[in-house]
Order: structure tokens, then C-alpha cells, then sequence
């Protein structure tokens, strides 16, 4: 955690000539957002967010989830003015949101939308240099900032040239996350940026973001539709109902555990179980596993596990008896590898290896052995025993 | 306005010959823009041969092409013929374009149902392509009569027929209502013109209007 | 029958070729510039308000059918020879195409992009200026190159009240019977307009964003 005075530049963004400021109150939370009371009936009558009250604490991803059409939109963009409410105070670190005049109050909120909605005339860069231009930033100095943020959110230099047209969804939405964090806004809103993205790209970029986030230390809000995402994402959860109310807030294991209502019961899951096994970090038992390399002749008694030069796993040689070269057409490729995160990632790795045995691997991806389901399950058995889990 | 009532037979007379004037070339170039129109749909050769061609008879103004096309044809500057051939040319580079842009636009699993149901090609283009092709058409066909029925005017600079006679005797009479009469008659010939194309092409596709 | 046109003697003095072409050129660039000045404010404002399209629609479709020649004598007759009807009709007759393109270009850009201007900060002048114009300029130059054809190949009949340009040669030749003469108008127009839509083709792809031309061309479809 960065210290206070880390978080004084973070949070000395202007608006409208005087700080937001840091607030500090009495219980020691900074409130960064705050919505009292909120409501927003559109002109058609559709009440799209219904009395909301809720505290987004600094420094956190507070995640709003729910079924589409339940007003998560809605809530987020009343955040930075790009709608009004119908009533209610929308505080952002202590200032009423309507007291401040609504372009000057979105160059200090970073805004990332499904779409990416990235300029299609400008460049990546000009692109990412948008806000601070905007703010008055001389031209070297937005160009400089913007080349450092495509390093930051894991593009290539030469990016910097292209047009968003030449870019992949997922390459898009981080040029989008970058637009947003370049003039340094202490908030960011998020409206289901990745749900355009194929899953194994979302999973990168979620990843990513989290990596972001314990750098940056922002006040994130962040709106999905997948609750798995928001499991995942969420320091806070709030869980939305049809018609504009929350449901519940709370962390992800508390939702999970003690579901408020059956709304959020049901669309927190069944399989929550499954899901708690993605907050629990107990330890499990890493065995020793038999391995070779390519080109090497060895004896075959069991399972073997064939690595590169690195030590880095290639696939499973199944386990027939007697001498062999290893060759790659022999191996037997899959299972996801476990690294030593969670008790969800130790039993899909264990579940879905061809041997049974979940491949466990270091930092740099090296073997350093592997885990049984059995061993999972049984740490799963302690946890609840401990009170860890939901029954 | 009291021109047109005080000569009305005049009025009625110009107003026969610009009708036919505008009329005929539209039909004579739409007809012939559908199957140049469907070979453009369907072939990049003449695409890159009709498109260009196309574009530059767009370039040559209408009053050199009235005052070329006798001498072209081998018949006498005051003939009709000679504002019908232009028109029609003009009408025809437009309409290919529409044509095939409509047909292109046919969605490729209706004309593939069709196919599969053992509809023979002319029969298809009849009955399948052609009647989905029509708004688009249609559309063009009302920027063609639109264009039409302001370029026959331009005949009467060499002394052909029409409301464009009332603005160069207008003209030379030093007479401001005759010549507000004409461009009267024009704007509400264009106006009727473009509503009746409107009325037909709702009429002839109901279905573009269904689920609305 | 090119021989009118390739005679030296038709080349110089002040009724000489040059001097034809030039003042149809002059014509043509000054309606297009007085015509763009109008169009283009008044169809991006609608288009970005997205209030009064109707009027725009209505407007455009009413100018249409207004006949050229009609306006050009009107003007005569009631200001006398010289360039001004010849701009007042040009004008009238550039206008359509150049502020319908501009409404449309106004109105196609993806409104995705255009929260996302509103959403970093932007000011509607802005939105306007550095997102909706400069993502709606293909379309106001087909709009625009559009109405510079015609113009060429309108302004021929300015000199049916006695104004320059090259339709002097078609109605010269006309009351002469001189059909080479004719030709000659009829061809240079043709290859006026031709040069003047390269000329704005250039510019197009000077101004336009590389990143709004279509991807893949030369491949796709
Ligand atoms: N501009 C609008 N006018 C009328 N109704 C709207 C408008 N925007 C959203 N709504 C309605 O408000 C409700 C909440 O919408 P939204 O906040 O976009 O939901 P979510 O983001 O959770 O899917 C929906 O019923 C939606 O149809
Ligand atoms: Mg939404």
C-alpha cells in the first residue's frame, strides 16, 4: 500500500480550481464516492436507479454486478455528469458532483466503455493523449505521458502510429483503459469493458488490471454482467436488482457466504461452493513427479512429465512400461498449471490434467512438482471446518 | 401565378411537351439500366468498365450534349429527340449504379433459398431479386426523375420545348412572370413526381414497411 | 472535327481558350467556396443537434428542384448582367449535395465515439469540431465533389446571359453553327470536371484521417 503522501499526488487532481481534496474521516475511511439517496427516473417513466445509497471506498475496485437493464449504467455515468439524477447527492471525495461543471469533472474521472469508443481519425497515441491535451498540457509533454501509458497498459511502442482500426478488440479496450488513466484521475469508471472481448483475451486484461491496480491505487468502479468477473475484479461487490435497487454489498466471500436475499443467491450461483475455492489460499501438499526431456531415452514405470530446457512443462508421457526415446508425438498435452494461488486453481489443475496430477510451476513457469485433487479436497474440508467456507 | 391563369392553354401546352420530355427518358434509361445494372452486380469487369463510363458522361453538361446529339444522329437541333438522347444517357449512368447497388444488396441466403428451391434464373431475378431490390431502385429512380425534369429546361437554350421556353422568352420579354411561371410548373412537376415515385414504391413493397 | 480546338488562334487574346477556362475554373471555385461556407455550419449544427433534420431534408429536396436556368434569368432580370446571377444560381445549386453530405456525415458518426468524447471531457464545440467534423469528412466530400461536378458542368449556361466561361464557346458555336466550337466547350467542361474532382480527390486524401479509410482495400468483399 502506498503511503499518504503517495496518495496526496494521486488524489491532487483539480476541479474547477480548488482540490478535490483528500478527505479523511473519523473512522479513518476516505469516502471517495458516495451516492445519497439516488434516484433516476428517465422521461419515459422508467425508473432505472431507485433510492441509491452507497459508499465506494478509496482505493478499491468496487464492482456493480447484476442482470441487464437493472440501472448499473445508469449509476455510473450520473457518477461523472454524463447523466443527471432525478434526486439525490452524488458525492465524489466529499463535493457534490452537480457543483462542478461537467467537462471540467470527466477530465478528472478516467471513463472506459464496453466499445472502447476510441477516436477512429487519431491515432493510438493522440488517442491516449486526449485528456491531457484537453486539460491544457503542451503537446511534448501529453505525447511523452501517452507513450509511457501504452508501455503501462502492455502495448508496443510502434502501436503508438497505428489507428484503432488496425487494432484488435482486446488491443483497442487497452488503449481505451490508457485514454482513461492519462491525465492521472484519482477515479476511474469502467462500464463493462471486457464483455466484448473473447474469454481468453478478457482473462488477460482482467489480470492485467488487477496488476494495474496495485500500482496505481485508484478508486475504481467497475460494472459488469458476470458475476464471476465481479468475483474476481471486486473488492466490494454491489449486486443490483431489476428495477434499480441494490441488492446487497459486500465482499465477494460475504456474498458468497451469506447471500442477502434469494436474487443474489440465485445469481451468485450454485456452484458457489466451487467459487469459494477461488478465495481460499490454505496450503496443499506439493508431491515430487518423475520428469524428462525431449530426445532422452528413459524407463517409463508411470505418468512422466516431459519439460524443456527450462524445466518448463510440454505434456504428459503416459504410463506404459519399458524404455523409450521421448519424441513430442508421444505427449499428451493439457491441464491448466497451478501456481500456487488459490485452492480453485489447485483443483481445476489436478481435475483437468490427463494424469490426475495438477501441475504445479514457479514464477518464471519452471516445475517445482504437483498436487492431487485429493489434497484439495481435503484442504477444502479444513477450511470448512474453520468456519472458511459457506456450508 | 395570374400568368398561368390568364394563359392557361399555353401553360397546359408546355407543360405536356416537359412531361413527355422528362418521362420518356427516364423509362428508356431505367429499362435499359437493369440488365447493364445486374451484369454490374454480378461481374467485377463491368463494374470497372460501366462505373467510370458512368461517372464521366456525368461530366459533360447537358446543354453540349443537346447541341452534339444532332449533329451525332444526323437530325435537326429542333428535335425532340435531341433532349430525349441526353436525358436517357444521363438517367442511364445513374440508374446503373442503383441497380447494382440494389441487387449487391440482396441478401445472399434469400437468393440461395431461391436456388434451392429450384427457381430458374430469369425466373428468380423476376420474382426474387428484383422485387427486393426495389427501394433501393426506387431511390434512384427519384434522383434521376428529380434531375430529369430540371434538365429539360436546358433544351429550350437552343429552342426545344417545355417550361424552359417560358424563361428564355421570359428573358428576352424582359418578362419576370412568365419566367416564374415555368419554374413553378417545374418545382410542382418535381414535387408530384417524386410523391407518385414514393406512393409506387410503397405500394409495390408492403413488406418494407412490415414489423415497423 | 478537333480541328476548332487545337487552332493556335483559339488559344490567346481574351476571348482565347485560356481565358475561357479560367473564368469557368473562377466560377466554379468561388460558388464551391461561398457554397461550402453556407452548407457545411448549418448541416453539421443540425446534424450534431440532431434537431430539425426535417428542415434540412426538405430544404435540400426543395433546392433540387429548382431549375438552374429558371434562377439564373430571375437574377438577371432583376439585378441586371453580370457574375452575381451566375453565383446566385450556382450557388443555389451546390448547396443540396454539400450540406445533405454534411448532415449525413454529421449524423453516421458511431454515437459510441461520440460519448466517448463527452465522457473524456469534451466541450459540444469540441465534440463538434474534433470528433463529429473530422470523422464526417468522407462523406461531406462525396457531398462536396458531388456538387463541384455539377457546378462545372452548370456553369456552361452562364453564357446563355452573356457571362464568360467555357459555355461561350457551346453558345458561340451554336450561333454560328460552328460545331466544332461546340465540341470544343463540350470537351473542355468534360475534362474541367474531370481535373477538378483529381484536384479534390487530393485534397480528400490530404485531409482525411488515414485511420477512417476503409480497411483492408483492394481485398475484402
Ligand atoms: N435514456 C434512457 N431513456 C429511458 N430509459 C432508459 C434510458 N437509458 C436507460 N434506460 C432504462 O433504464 C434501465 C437501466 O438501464 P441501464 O442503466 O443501462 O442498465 P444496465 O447498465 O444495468 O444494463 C433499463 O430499463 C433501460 O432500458
Ligand atoms: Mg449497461
Amino acid at each position: 500500500m502506498p503511503g499518504y503522501a503517495e496518495r496526496v499526488k494521486v488524489f491532487g487532481i483539480y476541479i474547477q480550481g480548488d482540490p478535490i481534496g483528500v478527505v479523511v474521516t473519523t473512522g479513518g475511511i476516505r469516502r471517495v464516492i458516495e451516492f445519497r439517496a439516488v434516484t433516476k427516473r428517465f422521461e419515459d417513466g422508467t425508473i432505472a436507479v431507485d433510492e441509491l445509497d452507497l459508499t465506494v471506498e478509496a482505493g478499491t475496485i468496487t464492482v456493480f454486478v447484476g442482470p441487464s437493464g437493472c440501472g448499473k449504467t445508469t449509476s455510473l455515468r450520473m457518477v461523472n455528469r454524463m447523466i443527471d439524477p432525478t434526486s439525490g447527492t452524488i458525492l465524489v471525495d466529499g463535493k457534490d458532483v452537480l457543483t462542478v461543471d461537467p467537462p471540467t469533472l470527466r477530465r478528472g474521472i478516467g471513463y472506459v466503455i464496453q466499445q472502447a469508443g476510441l477516436f477512429p481519425h487519431r491515432t493510438v497515441l493522440d488517442n491516449i493523449a486526449t485528456v491531457p491535451l484537453l486539460s491544457g498540457w503542451d503537446k511534448r509533454k501529453a505525447r511523452t505521458r501517452a507513450a509511457e501509458l501504452l508501455e503501462i497498459v502492455g502495448l508496443d511502442a510502434n502501436f503508438g502510429k497505428r489507428y484503432p482500426a488496425q487494432l484488435s478488440g482486446g488491443q483497442q479496450q487497452r488503449v481505451g483503459v490508457a485514454r482513461a488513466l492519462a491525465a492521472d484521475p484519482p477515479v476511474l469508471l469502467m462500464d463493462e469493458p471486457f464483455s466484448a472481448v473473447d474469454p481468453v483475451v478478457r482473462e488477460d486484461l482482467q489480470n492485467e488490471l488487477l496488476r494495474l491496480q496495485a500500482e496505481l491505487d485508484k478508486t475504481i468502479v467497475f460494472v459488469t454482467h458476470d458475476i464471476d468477473e465481479a468475483l474476481k475484479l471486486g473488492e466490494r461487490v454491489a449486486v443490483f436488482q431489476t428495477g434499480g435497487h441494490l441488492a446487497q454489498y459486500a465482499r465477494p466471500t460475504e456474498l458468497l457466504a451469506a447471500p442477502a436475499n434469494d436474487f443474489v443467491a440465485s445469481f451468485v450461483g450454485r456452484d458457489r461452493g466451487y467459487r469459494t475455492l477461488t478465495f481460499l489460499h490454505a496450503d496443499v501438499p506439493v508431491h515430487p513427479v518423475t520428469t524428462a526431456k525431449l530426445g532422452e531415452r528413459v524407463t517409463v514405470t508411470d505418468w512422466t512429465l516431459v519439460v524443456d530446457e527450462t524445466n518448463r512443462p510440454k505434456g504428459w508421457l503416459s504410463g506404459v512400461d519399458g524404455e523409450v526415446e521421448v519424441a513430442e508425438k508421444d505427449l499428451i498435452s493439457g491441464g491448466s498449471l497451478y501456481d500456487g494461488s488459490t485452492l480453485r486453481g489447485a483443483l481445476d489443475a489436478a481435475l483437468s490434467s490427463p494424469s490426475a496430477l495438477g501441475v504445479v510451476v514457479d514464477d518464471v513457469g519452471a516445475v517445482t512438482g504437483v498436487v492431487k485433487a485429493d489434497d484439495v479436497i481435503q484442504a477444502l474440508a479444513k477450511a470448512r471446518a474453520a468456519g472458511e467456507v459457506p456450508k | 401565378m395570374t400568368w398561368i391563369f390568364e394563359n392557361w392553354e399555353r401553360f397546359w401546352e408546355v407543360t405536356e411537351v416537359h412531361l413527355r420530355l422528362s418521362v420518356v427518358p427516364v423509362l428508356i434509361g431505367f429499362v435499359l439500366a437493369i440488365p447493364l445494372g445486374w451484369w454490374a452486380s454480378r461481374s467485377q469487369t463491368a463494374r470497372a468498365i460501366l462505373f467510370p463510363f458512368a461517372n464521366i458522361l456525368f461530366t459533360i453538361p447537358s446543354i453540349a450534349l443537346i447541341v452534339i446529339t444532332p449533329v451525332l444522329l444526323g437530325v435537326k437541333i429542333l428535335d425532340e429527340i435531341n433532349v430525349i438522347v441526353p436525358l436517357a444517357v444521363y438517367t442511364l449512368a445513374l440508374m446503373i449504379r442503383s441497380v447494382a447497388d440494389a441487387l449487391s444488396a440482396v441478401p445472399g441466403n434469400v437468393v440461395a433459398a431461391a436456388n434451392a428451391m429450384g427457381f430458374r434464373p430469369l425466373r428468380r431475378f423476376l420474382t426474387v431479386d428484383f422485387p427486393l431490390a426495389l427501394p433501393v431502385t426506387i431511390a434512384g429512380l427519384r434522383v434521376a426523375t428529380m434531375s430529369n425534369i430540371s434538365m429539360v429546361s436546358v433544351g429550350a437554350l437552343v429552342g426545344l420545348g417545355g417550361y424552359g421556353q417560358l424563361f428564355t422568352e421570359g428573358y428576352q420579354t424582359d418578362h419576370t412572370e412568365k419566367v416564374l411561371a415555368g419554374l413553378i410548373g417545374t418545382v410542382v412537376l418535381a414535387v408530384l413526381a417524386d410523391g407518385l415515385l414514393l406512393l409506387i414504391g410503397r405500394l409495390l413493397t408492403p413488406w418494407a414497411r412490415a414489423g415497423r | 472535327m478537333g480541328g476548332w480546338l487545337f487552332d493556335p488562334a483559339h488559344w490567346s487574346g481574351t476571348t482565347g481558350i485560356p481565358v475561357r477556362l479560367a473564368e469557368h475554373l473562377g466560377y466554379t471555385l468561388l460558388t464551391l467556396l461561398i457554397a461550402a461556407v453556407i452548407a457545411i455550419p448549418l448541416g453539421a449544427f443540425v446534424g450534431h443537434t440532431g434537431k430539425g433534420g426535417f428542415v434540412i431534408v426538405g430544404l435540400s429536396n426543395a433546392l433540387r428542384a429548382l431549375p438552374t436556368t429558371a434562377v439564373l434569368i430571375l437574377v438577371v432580370l432583376w439585378a441586371g448582367l453580370g457574375d452575381f446571377p451566375v453565383y446566385v444560381a450556382l450557388v443555389l445549386l451546390a448547396i443540396p449535395p454539400i450540406m445533405a453530405g454534411t448532415y449525413a456525415g454529421v449524423r453516421a458518426v458511431d454515437p459510441v465515439t461520440v460519448d466517448a468524447a463527452r465522457g473524456v471531457g469534451m466541450r459540444e464545440s469540441g465534440v463538434l469540431l474534433q470528433v463529429e467534423i473530422p470523422n464526417a469528412l468522407p462523406l461531406i466530400y462525396g457531398g462536396f465533389r458531388g456538387a463541384a461536378l455539377q457546378v462545372v458542368a452548370t456553369a456552361t449556361i452562364a453564357a446563355y446571359t452573356g457571362a464568360g466561361g467555357l459555355g461561350r464557346l457551346v453558345f458561340d458555336g451554336l450561333a454560328l453553327q460552328e460545331f466544332g466550337q461546340m465540341l470544343a466547350g463540350a470537351v473542355l467542361v468534360a475534362l474541367l470536371a474531370v481535373l477538378v474532382d483529381l484536384g479534390f480527390a487530393g485534397l480528400q486524401r490530404l485531409t482525411v484521417s488515414p485511420g477512417l479509410r476503409p480497411v483492408g482495400t483492394g481485398g475484402k468483399r
